[in-house]
């Protein structure tokens, strides 16, 4: 089963209904004891960093969730804070992963903050999370925070700067982009976690 | 690199979808889950659904859609048309939508665009706003384009920015239904004041008008409907069509 965890910071609907078209058992829950059954969890998020931080903590699952040892994935917001820090409200992250999110700067090549629409995702490295997935596929984004490059970088995006769209830390990923949102390639990946062993 | 959107708009009266001319005269154009599965797998980018229902069973008919919609495609989708509370807005989030267009609501209230933002965040609050040349400027019209305001459409557009919009959806009500291209006058001026993704919507008939509207007047997507819906255009084609041009887009 997987687990997915409701912090008042996502929009759960879109992947409940990706996991239903994939077949996928899950179940929604921000309950520890619930969430410990689970074979994999899902962290999706839409929002702000300081307040999906005090969302996790106000159900005692900020430290919980770094002991975790099943796959984990962060979706969006749910990867940006697995880093150690945001400079969203200079908030103090989960740490799982080393690295500080920082807020795009428009320029002449990314004119328009937040970063909305559908970009590229170049694989850096061999993850099963991409198998059968091209370099290069395209996904859906929606941020005005970013992911520098850092050494659990497994795909990388280029807006104004190239930074990390995709990592993997031990069990742990992240992605920037929205699979859930993503067509086919984005179904595909969800699917490629959901047979991680 | 980012590409630029299609994005194929729904106008959806009691559960069908419908296309006018300049506002009126409404055509039955099919079956909305259908039409938003169909444009999903030719590969558009995003969705735009418009109620216009005036009763309240009509509004009931389009959450279920929106549920419905939600669970048959997995392309980002905006819903608006009557949406004047931040219950509005939670019910049709909660049905599945990613974000919701407001327009009259916010005309009438403005503030009603930093509740919006501040409760769903930016990237879920897009303000529509339908704008009439009007001298050598453009005028903002409401309530679907039956009564001006008075505003002038560059600095509302400013406005809803600094209030929280994430995305504006501009509308040219002189070249909507008309097939003659988008006002890219209006879109190169928006283009320089504004600094969030700008839709365009109002006047596609052709490919042309669609790579004008990215290319002469900067937009970050492009909106249309009849085009797709009546299969003038088909949206891989257009696609070919653009990156032949130049204009990056996801094929």
């Amino acid at each position: 089963m997987i687990g997915i965890i409701d912090y008042d910071a996502g929009n759960i609907r879109s992947v409940v209904n990706a996991l239903n078209r994939l077949g996928v058992p899950h179940f929604v829950s921000n309950d520890r004891k619930e969430l410990s059954k689970a074979s994999k969890i899902i962290l999706p998020g839409v929002g702000e960093a300081r307040s999906a931080m005090d969302s996790l903590r106000a159900v005692k699952l900020d430290q919980w969730l770094k002991e975790q040892t099943v796959p984990f994935l962060g979706i969006c917001l749910g990867m940006q804070v697995l880093f150690d820090h945001s400079t969203e409200r200079d908030t103090p992250c989960l740490g799982v992963i080393g690295g500080t999110i920082q807020l795009f700067q428009r320029t002449s090549a990314a004119p328009k903050v937040p970063h909305m629409g559908w970009n590229t995702v170049t694989l850096a490295g061999k993850t099963p999370l991409f198998n059968g997935i091209r370099s290069d596929e395209y996904f859906y984004f929606v941020h005005s925070y970013y992911a520098p490059l850092v050494r659990a970088v497994i795909g990388t995006t280029e807006y104004g700067t190239i930074f990390t769209s995709a990592a993997h830390q031990d069990n742990f990923y992240g992605v920037q982009f929205h699979p859930e949102k993503s067509g086919e390639a984005g179904l595909h990946l969800l699917k490629n976690f959901v047979e991680l062993c | 690199m980012l590409t630029k959107r299609i994005i194929p708009c729904l106008d959806v009266k009691n559960g069908r979808t419908v296309k006018g001319t300049n506002f009126l005269d409404l055509r039955d154009a099919g079956d909305p889950v259908e039409l938003a599965a169909r444009y999903s797998d030719e590969g558009a980018d995003e969705l735009v659904f418009l109620d216009i229902s005036a009763t309240l069973e009509g509004r009931k008919t389009f959450l279920n859609m929106v549920e419905r919609v939600a669970e048959a495609i997995q392309i980002p989708f905006t819903v608006g048309g009557g949406i004047s509370t931040v219950e509005d807005i939670s019910r049709a989030l909660g049905a599945g939508a990613d974000k919701v267009s407001l327009n009259s609501a916010v005309l009438a209230r403005p503030q009603f665009i930093d509740e919006a933002s501040k409760q769903v965040g930016a990237q879920a609050v897009v303000a529509a706003i339908d704008v009439k040349r009007s001298g050598s400027g453009w005028a903002v019209w409401t309530k679907a384009g039956t009564e001006p305001t008075g505003l002038d459409a560059l600095s509302w557009a400013s406005e809803a920015v600094r209030r929280g919009a994430g995305e504006l959806l501009v509308t040219s009500m002189d070249r909507d239904g008309t097939t003659s291209g988008y006002d890219t006058d209006l879109l190169l001026q928006l283009s320089e004041i504004i600094s969030v993704p700008v839709i365009a919507s109002g006047g596609a008939g052709k490919m042309e008008h669609l790579r004008d509207a990215i290319a002469v007047g900067r937009a970050d997507a492009v909106l249309a409907a009849s085009i797709f819906h009546y299969k003038t255009i088909e949206i891989r084609e257009l696609k070919q069509y653009l990156r032949l041009n130049n204009i990056p887009v996801r094929l």
